[in-house]
């Protein structure tokens, strides 16, 4: 355990040379998305009134919140991953060492849990400045959106550590993020699909995260029981916990 | 250290094939080899980074297989390649190396400037590793394997890709720490460092040990005295190797000339002078350890 914290801290080391910019960007995307879809796709979708009392501002903020922890979580556990195994050998180096598999990839995990915390507070933040729904409200949902971060990280990680070449890290944005997004529900209530598209947005994390997610913003009933959305997230995140040292292990021991 | 029957194995491939050393506290052991003879393979089961496939090993009265953690702690490792992270600076390089030992934070902001006078890179402390010369790169990676003042050191390939000056600076900051009675364990396929540093030394080729001994040792065994080199005119190189049969111990015939051994240099250079053969240049040399592997191999070291 203390090993994957000596991990951590060689992270939060190297994020001190980029943390200014990362930290911009955290609150400027925030605002970007929330003023260009929410206000103005809003002020359209709102005057054909799909969503009853809903603004479409609040239905997005709510959507978005938990899709932008998805894609930190993935975005932290794809690139500077491959970059433990191929570029700057972190990894590599840490071995050398009394640091252990598992310390590499838990520590790496916590850093990105912290940048999902992060990531969420502040788009919390803007978005309750933005009108969507209360602070309060929206802290409360930081939890679930982090426990999201990490049920795709996870997994992720284990999936970058089994490939030689980044060009599979692409791949995995193209056809894993966009399709997972556009099924999740951020953009557009799912009812209006088909129905056997539904049915594979519930093996979606990001769709049983947003569903938690305007639960807790937005007083709506969530599709399946709390138990249920959480489960199934927990679920991925532990299948990814279980997996991630064992591929680790594969590319880094020989 | 102690190694018996030590294998390493790639699928298929044999990396290391039985071999057997000890390491006694406080020397210089080298492993020469080509490329490819199984070096870095043998180092990083020393360094208990990888598995062995089969034999025993016991490096600081320890068990790889179930002490890496503690080995690992008293170790000091120089890859063969720079793992360094190039987008931070010097400093953070060697901070975070040394919270990886678990050091207190203040004893490993003590320890930096020690360590960066150590490789003379004071002046680079806060400079991105990525600005350095390959030279200082390389000072960097041993002065961060010396940051948990290990009694041990694995150093890969110390100084290939150096050029002499910066070789003789690695050389000297070496010699620096044997005085201060840390055990070296190097590679390294340069005749002249074996030469310079080791104590001891294995010469491997093709995943076996095929000599061991002191450098003196091996050139006094499997080199003789004295070495006469002798090179020919452009279109009579092949009547030269013919006509030279016969002259000193043993001869090796190489692509530009023909090295004959001997003990007597004099006399050999007269029989060649006296067999006719056309000569372009006669060279008078002692015997090196470039030879001990010219012969136990049958090929050159460098290509
Ligand atoms: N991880 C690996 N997987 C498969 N084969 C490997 C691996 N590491 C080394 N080998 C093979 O094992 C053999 C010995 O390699 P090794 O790196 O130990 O040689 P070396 O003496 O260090 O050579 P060099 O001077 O080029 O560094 C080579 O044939 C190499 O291709
Ligand atoms: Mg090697």
């Amino acid at each position: 355990m203390t090993g994957a914290l000596r991990v951590l801290e060689g992270q939060l080391v190297a994020y001190r040379r980029t943390w200014r910019g990362s930290v911009i960007t955290t609150f400027i995307n925030p605002v970007l998305f929330l003023s260009a879809m929410g206000l103005g796709l809003g002020s359209l979708v709102d005057r054909g009134a799909r969503l009853g009392s809903l603004s479409y501002l609040a239905f997005y903020a709510s959507g978005l919140l938990a899709a932008q922890a998805m894609q930190t979580g993935v975005g932290d556990a794809a690139f500077p991953v491959m970059a433990g195994f191929k570029w700057s050998k972190t990894y590599h180096t840490a071995l050398a060492t009394p640091i252990a598999i598992r310390d590499l990839v838990f520590g790496h995990a916590t850093f990105i849990l912290l940048r999902v915390t992060l990531a969420a507070v502040a788009f919390a933040l803007v978005a309750a400045i933005f009108g969507a729904f209360a602070v309060t409200a929206a802290l409360t949902a930081v939890p679930v959106v982090v426990l999201c971060g990490l049920a795709y990280a996870l997994p992720v990680m284990a999936f970058t550590a089994s490939r030689e070449h980044e060009s599979a890290l692409i791949a995995v944005f193209r056809f894993g993020l966009v399709p997972m997004f556009l099924l999740s529900g951020t953009f557009f209530p799912l009812d209006q699909l088909p129905g056997w598209l539904q049915a594979m947005a519930t093996l979606v994390p990001l769709w049983h995260a947003i569903e938690l997610v305007r639960a807790l913003t937005l007083d709506a009933a969530s599709a399946l029981p709390w138990a249920a959305h959480v489960g199934y997230l927990t679920l991925w995140l532990v299948v990814g916990a279980l997996l991630a040292p064992r591929m680790f292990r594969r590319r880094l021991v020989a | 250290m102690v190694a018996r029957g030590l294998t390493k194995r790639f699928g298929e491939l044999t990396a290391v094939d039985a071999i057997d050393f000890d390491v006694h506290t406080g020397e210089v052991f080298g492993f020469l080899g080509p490329n490819g003879a199984g070096k870095t393979s043998t180092m990083r089961m020393i360094g208990a980074v990888s598995p062995l496939t089969g034999g025993t090993l016991q490096v600081l009265d320890r068990d790889p297989a179930t002490d890496g953690a503690e080995i690992r702690a008293r170790l000091g490792v120089v890859p063969q390649e720079n793992t360094v992270d190039e987008e931070l600076s010097v400093t953070d390089n060697l901070y975070i190396y040394g919270r990886y030992f678990g050091m207190p934070r203040a004893q490993v902001r003590r320890r930096i400037p020690e360590l960066l006078e150590f490789a003379q890179l004071t002046d680079r402390a806060d400079d991105k590793v990525t600005v350095l010369s390959g030279g200082m790169k390389r000072r960097l990676v041993i002065a961060r394997a010396l940051i948990n003042t290990p009694s041990m050191v694995l150093l890969d390939e110390p100084t290939t890709g150096l050029d002499p000056q910066a070789r003789h600076l690695v050389w000297d900051r070496l010699h620096e720490l044997t005085r201060q009675g840390v055990t070296l364990l190097l590679t390294t396929h340069y005749m002249d460092e074996a030469e310079q540093l080791c104590d001891r030394l294995v010469v491997m080729s093709d995943a076996t040990i095929v000599a061991e001994g002191s450098p003196r040792e091996l050139i006094a065994t499997y080199a003789g005295r004295e070495v006469l080199e002798v090179r020919f005119p452009p279109g009579h190189r092949y009547a030269g190797w013919t006509g030279l049969d016969g002259i000193g111990s043993r001869r090796e015939v190489l692509a530009d000339r023909v090295i004959i051994y001997g003990d007597d240099a004099e006399q050999l250079t007269s029989a060649v002078t006296h067999s006719g053969v056309e000569v372009a240049s006669m060279l008078v040399r002692r015997a090196s350890l470039e030879d001990v592997f010219l012969r136990l191999t049958g090929r050159r070291l460098i290509e």
